[in-house]
């Protein structure tokens, strides 16, 4: 018996019905992957539909706006035959009238208008009031259209349209990074003021840093408590916790904006109690330290939960024994506590801060002027239409956040994440 | 806590300073949402305790706000007894909202606790495949910033076949999931379900996997197992995912901006115009009622993971 076992190789094993072991065990294996995978299919496909397929079409518009490409057939024709540079000629003007005379008969000239005017300001009625007068242009076109307004001959305008004429483009990236093209077909960065874009991404951040800061200087503390505190009483105060958590965000900002404003509880207690005068009400929101106030109150409950569940696992031998070794409590609170603390520190302020570079309410009801971030931004090209725009600024955005999603997967792990 | 027998006067003074500045962290979290409750009693349209609210006298408190809540929008305020209700239920602008509230988030939250529910059960089984991938995609709703997504789900929605490259409907009006209730819960399904992911996983890294086997070898089919034996054990769960989700698509204002139409107006959606345009106290009315709502929710998930834990036989908290 002992001799047989010790003879047949695994590859000899057969099941009952004759297969070879191996045979059946990878066939029962890659069953049950298959029916694993099948409970997660239907779930994966929503989101892969209502969600991923969107943002991906999104994303797309960040790249691609035909409004003046598909009105230009004869300019795009004259774009590729000529390299950029080449200084346009009569051949040029003469695209250009009859791709006029096309967007007045087809009324493409306001969207070909508004294609150029992103990357050139101040075109739109150009194009549109040529296009208008389309039917009267005469050869020569140069000199009839030039006639018409002396803008026709700047290279920079003809430097749009080349890069208009291809419907895909990468004009709304560069103007997201305060770029825009130059007279001689280079990249050059916008005039100083109307640089905005990259101040805003890295306040953003700055921001959210300050913010996910303030988050953890407030949390740490408190988690230390709860996890420490005998457990009814800890529950009791977890409660004071979960209950901001739960509550509708609409409603703690409102009831901050009622706590905060000019004739708000806050500043009428200061007033009353001699703080300040009258006159001399605190600006506590419609400003950035309203969005830093309120963010932090929403955000809290995110880092003090990943905390609490780190805390309340440290034993307190521990610390028990570094003092019995002669530490001070400062030395065992730095060289023993935190080192601890530092996988639930690591989880909350990732979370913090992903969370806040998104936000987009908060700032857009208490924001006030400086106070908005990114988000806003989006939604402000969103209501003037320009969605190629907004859509690019979404992607740079998109991409900041799933760098930190990623490195959140990397060091704590997606599974580990837990509410409540 | 308890301050150990050998501190010095230093250890101390900090541990009462430790005291003092975690009570302060708690009023900081908690005194926002508490404050809002008496202030939508104001018999004045301050935002502000007055001094007769201070003194409790009754003539400071008042009704009118959460009057002023029902009566908006209402056709005919003289009329009485039936009329008046009917009234109330079909045109009160806020009424209309929660009624509203309560159609999407009820859906949106079948949708995902279904779905998420299905998917966290294959998702903690050892064998499944990818499981690290399909986990990051299936949490990403909560990460990715709610402009973006809101952003892309409207065009998406506002024209979804034009993604095969098909023309659904006329050319001039094709078929839209915009302005639809079908197009704001697809929406919230989709932003609910990390939370169901994230608590039903979390369930069931506790549950015994060897109790399925059981019940197979005792002759329980596949069916009759995940109905006797898994659904009651995960139930609880499953219950506060479902409720996470909701509070998820009740709470939810910017997809809702973005994608519904006048008719597919929510609670938060009316109270993101209230403090838009002129804030009145009678946003605090709402708030104050959306307090209650959310003190009944925390209270069912508390006893709903006490339930679970117990039945886990996790001992303690």
């Amino acid at each position: 018996m002992a001799e047989t076992t010790m003879d047949s190789t695994a590859a000899g094993l057969t099941t009952a019905d004759g297969r070879p072991l191996k045979v059946a065990l990878a066939a029962a294996q890659s069953r049950a992957k298959r029916r694993a995978f099948l409970l997660v299919l239907p779930l994966l496909l929503f989101i892969v539909i209502t969600f991923a397929l969107p943002i991906g079409q999104m994303l797309q518009r960040s790249l691609y706006h035909d409004g003046f490409s598909k009105a230009s057939p004869a300019l795009g024709a004259w774009f590729a035959a000529n390299p950029a540079g080449t200084e346009p000629d009569e051949a040029a003007y003469a695209a250009l009238a009859s791709d006029l005379l096309l967007m007045k008969e087809n009324r493409l000239a306001g969207e070909a208008g508004t294609r150029i005017n992103y990357s050139m300001p101040g075109t739109r009625s150009l194009i549109t009031s040529a296009a208008r007068g389309a039917d009267d242009l005469q050869p020569p076109y140069r000199e009839a259209l030039l006639a018409q307004d002396r803008k026709w001959g700047e290279p920079l305008l003809w430097v749009a349209m080349r890069e208009a004429a291809s419907p895909w483009t990468t004009d709304f990236y560069l103007s997201g990074i305060d770029m825009q093209r130059s007279a001689d077909g280079g990249i050059e960065r916008v005039a100083e003021v109307n640089r905005v874009y990259i101040w805003l991404y890295v306040r953003t951040f700055l921001l959210s840093a300050v913010i996910t800061g303030i988050c953890l200087l407030l949390a740490f503390p408190i988690a230390h408590m709860l996890a420490t505190l005998p457990m009814a009483k800890a529950n009791l105060l977890m409660i004071l916790v979960l209950l901001p958590f739960w509550t509708s965000l609409l409603v703690r900002t409102t009831s901050w904006i009622v706590l905060l404003q000019g004739q708000g509880v806050i500043n009428s207690l200061l007033v009353s109690m001699g703080v300040i005068d009258d006159s001399g009400r605190l600006a506590l929101i419609y400003n950035q330290t309203g969005t830093i106030i309120v963010m932090v109150h929403i955000l809290l409950p995110f880092m003090v939960l990943p905390l609490y569940s780190v805390m309340r696992v440290i034993p307190p031998s521990y610390a028990r024994a570094a003092r019995s070794l002669g530490a001070t409590s400062w030395t065992t609170f730095r060289r023993i506590y935190l080192p601890q603390t530092l996988p639930g520190i690591g989880a909350g302020v990732l979370l913090v801060f992903i969370l806040a570079v998104g936000y987009y309410i908060t700032p857009a009801l208490v924001g006030g002027a400086d106070g908005q971030l990114f988000s806003n931004q989006i939604q402000f090209h969103m209501t003037k239409s320009n969605w190629s725009q907004a859509a690019a600024l979404a992607a740079m955005l998109l991409a900041g956040v799933l760098l930190l999603y990623w490195l959140y997967d990397r060091l704590i792990g997606i599974d580990k994440l837990k509410l409540g | 806590m308890a301050l150990p027998t050998y501190a010095d006067p230093l250890e101390r003074a900090w541990y009462y300073t430790y005291i003092v500045i975690c009570t302060l962290i708690f009023i900081f979290l908690i005194a926002p949402i508490l404050v809002i409750i008496p202030l939508s009693f104001n018999a004045e349209p301050y935002f502000t305790f007055t001094s007769k609210m201070l003194s409790f006298d009754p003539e400071g408190y008042s009704l009118r706000w959460y009057d002023e809540l029902v009566v908006k929008g209402m056709q005919s305020t003289g009329a009485t007894g039936a009329a008046w209700w009917s009234d109330m239920w079909q045109n009160s602008v806020w009424v209309k909202a929660a009624k509203n509230s309560v159609i999407i988030g009820f859906w949106a939250t079948i949708l995902s606790t279904v779905l998420g529910t299905l998917a966290a059960l294959g998702l903690s089984r050892p064998e499944m495949p990818w499981r690290r991938l399909i986990m990051a995609v299936l949490i990403s709703p909560m990460i990715v910033p709610i402009i973006i997504v809101a952003t892309g789900m409207f065009f998406f929605y506002s024209n979804p076949c034009s993604v095969i490259g098909v023309t659904c409907g006329t050319e001039e009006q094709p078929w839209r999931l915009t302005s639809t209730y079908t197009g704001v819960i697809l929406a919230h399904a989709a932003l609910g379900i990390p939370f169901v992911i994230i608590t039903v996983t979390a369930t069931l890294s506790g549950f015994d996997q060897s109790l399925i086997r059981a019940a197979a070898s005792l002759g329980a089919n596949p069916r009759t197992t995940f109905f006797k034996v898994i659904m009651p054990l995960i139930l609880p769960g499953v219950i506060s995912g479902a409720l996470f989700a909701f509070v998820t698509s009740f709470d939810e204002v910017v997809a809702v901006l973005l994608i519904a139409g006048p008719e597919q107006q929510t609670i938060p959606r009316q109270m993101w115009n209230g403090i838009r345009e002129a804030i009145s106290p009678a946003i605090l009315a709402v708030a104050t009622i959306l307090v209650v709502i959310s003190i009944a929710l925390l209270t069912t998930i508390e006893v709903l993971r006490r339930r679970s834990d117990a039945m886990r036989g996790v001992t303690g908290r």
